[in-house]
């Protein structure tokens, strides 16, 4: 019994960790990878080699700032609001596998959770947004609700799809499922993840809730300090949440050669890729209008989920004949 | 559709390409600039050429030179000379939270006695200690550069085919003393053997 809590603590202590590094080498990625594709260096002074601290910098700055709280915001909302925006992320961390038993918690159902808790971060959002007492948070907040009812479909659409291929639901089952065919066999599924992930991120080129020269910067606009370091911190959690999710069930995870030594790496290696791929599309690609962002998920993302489903169902009836 | 298609695959394209060449960024408290020698830095003093004829001051457009002189007698040097009167600088500051930069006073200067220097790390915490006095506006002559040779340097041969070219046309005793072959001037065209 003790151990088993010594256990639980321990690979709670890890996910944490996990979950308050990862998105800080997302960040520094993103600084760095984003300035050279714009012909600059980015940070070269914090910490030394190559500004290798600068996140860490910028947090201890956003702890000095002041705590606003807006005289017309719902207080207690307001206060609330970064909390689960980070939250969600958290919940969704612990149950992604790195490696057959590397994983914060081995539940039945993990795909289900991440979906379902995916969403609270949203809600967070929407919070945000409401709570500020302030007509453009207001205004990106329900952008921000309007995005995750459209963005959510094909997100499920296209886990579905993964689900069924690998007739489980456990993120772990999906893994050992994989084959390198799933390559081309769930292309379609994977582009509209991508995609949609990318959405619910609220990232470029997807990122009309905050737009800044339409809505300064959206739910988050009264934020400061702190609680605004929350909001941009969820912002990476969700990118490593994403691109490892994507690694899992596109690329198998763990799988690759030694993967009874380094599985995890090969996790984490894969889910790196997916993380770059959507700091370079906020690079290359301009934002989309509000109409376009609606028409994307709804006349091109559901649609080809669907197909995607179809192909899958088709593959799994021809296979297991 | 294809053009959409194709528009985001150049972005990605571009991008990718910028990430891998090389930024041209220079890291400057560490790497320090390389300005031509012409750049406008400073206003650097001699003071020794001021002749406190207040020029300057009064062509600035914006009125940022203070001038404080007066005036000294020099009695004569010989029995039943003359005495002689000169100015004598007490004052002479720019102050630069106001100057633009335009140059006017340093072209203006009959005396040689402001140039421009490329030094341009004088920045402060207080506007009002851009104001500069004479001995700091003294200290930053050293730097300012000499000036450039008004046609830039050839390799010998040119130049000496420049000159020979020229020389018949420009002067026209030089063309007579070739007429009448005296030898000592070389003909056209010699220049051009190694
Ligand atoms: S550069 Fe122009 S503005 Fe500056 S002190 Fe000289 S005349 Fe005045
Ligand atoms: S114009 Fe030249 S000589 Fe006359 S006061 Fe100004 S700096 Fe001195």
């Amino acid at each position: 019994m003790a151990g088993d809590i010594v256990e639980i603590v321990l690979r709670a202590v890890c996910v944490l960790a996990a979950f308050l590094v990862l998105p800080l080498l997302v960040g520094q990625t993103e600084h760095k990878v984003m300035a050279h594709m714009q012909g600059r260096l980015g940070p070269m002074e914090a910490g030394g080699f190559h500004g290798w601290a600068q996140l860490v910098a910028d947090g201890i700055k956003f702890t000095q700032k002041e705590d606003i709280v807006p005289l017309a915001a719902d207080k207690r909302v307001f206060r609330i609001a970064p909390a689960l925006g980070i939250v969600s992320y958290l919940f969704a961390l612990a149950v992604i596998p790195l490696g057959p038993h590397t994983v914060g918690a081995d539940v039945p159902g993990s795909l289900v959770w991440v979906l379902a808790v995916g969403g609270i971060g949203t809600v967070g959002t929407l919070m945000a947004g409401w709570g500020s007492g302030n007509k453009y948070s207001l205004l990106g907040g329900l952008r921000t609700a309007a995005q995750l009812v459209s963005y959510e479909l094909p997100l499920i659409l296209a886990c579905a799809s993964f689900a069924i291929a690998a007739g489980s639901l456990s993120l772990v089952g999906i893994a050992h499922a994989w084959t390198p065919w799933w390559l081309l066999w769930q292309l379609p599924g994977a582009i509209v993840f991508l995609v949609a992930a990318t959405a619910e991120l609220q990232r470029p080129p997807f990122d009309m809730p905050v737009a800044d020269s339409e809505l300064v910067m959206g739910p988050y606009t009264e934020y400061t300090g702190l609680r605004f370091a929350l909001f941009l911190l969820a912002e990476y959690a969700g990118i490593v949440v994403m691109s490892l999710l994507l690694g899992v069930l596109y690329l198998g995870g763990w799988t690759g050669p030694f993967d009874h030594q380094i599985g995890w790496l090969w996790t984490l290696l894969k889910g790196a890729i997916f993380a770059v791929l959507i700091i370079w599309i906020r690079v290359a690609w301009p934002r989309l209008r509000e109409d376009q962002l609606q028409r994307v998920a709804w006349l091109g993302l559901v649609p080809l989920a669907l197909l995607q489903l179809a192909i899958t169902a088709i593959g799994v009836v021809v296979t297991s004949r | 559709m294809t053009k959409f298609l194709s528009g985001l695959a150049k972005g990605m394209a571009t991008t990718a390409r910028t990430m891998t060449t090389h930024a041209h960024t220079q890291q400057y408290p560490h790497v320090k600039p390389e300005l031509p020698s012409r750049s406008r830095g400073v206003i650097a003093l001699l003071e020794e050429n001021c002749t406190s004829c207040m020029l300057c001051a009064r062509e600035c457009p914006d009125w940022c030179i203070y001038i404080d002189s007066h005036k000294e007698t020099t009695p004569p040097a010989t029995e039943g000379g003359r005495a002689r009167q000169h100015n004598v600088l007490d004052r002479f500051a720019i102050d630069f939270s106001l100057c633009m930069y335009c140059g006017i006073c340093i072209e203006v200067c009959p005396f040689d006695a402001l140039f421009w220097s490329p030094e341009f790390e004088y920045s402060t915490t207080d506007i009002r200690d851009l104001l500069q006095e004479k001995d700091t506006l003294g200290q930053w002559m050293p730097t300012v550069p000499p000036p450039e040779p008004l046609v830039p340097e050839l390799p010998e041969t040119e130049l000496q085919q420049l000159v020979v070219e020229v020389e018949p046309e420009d002067d026209p005793a030089a063309g007579r003393t070739t007429e009448r072959g005296t030898g000592e001037v070389p003909p056209p065209g010699a220049g051009e053997q190694p």
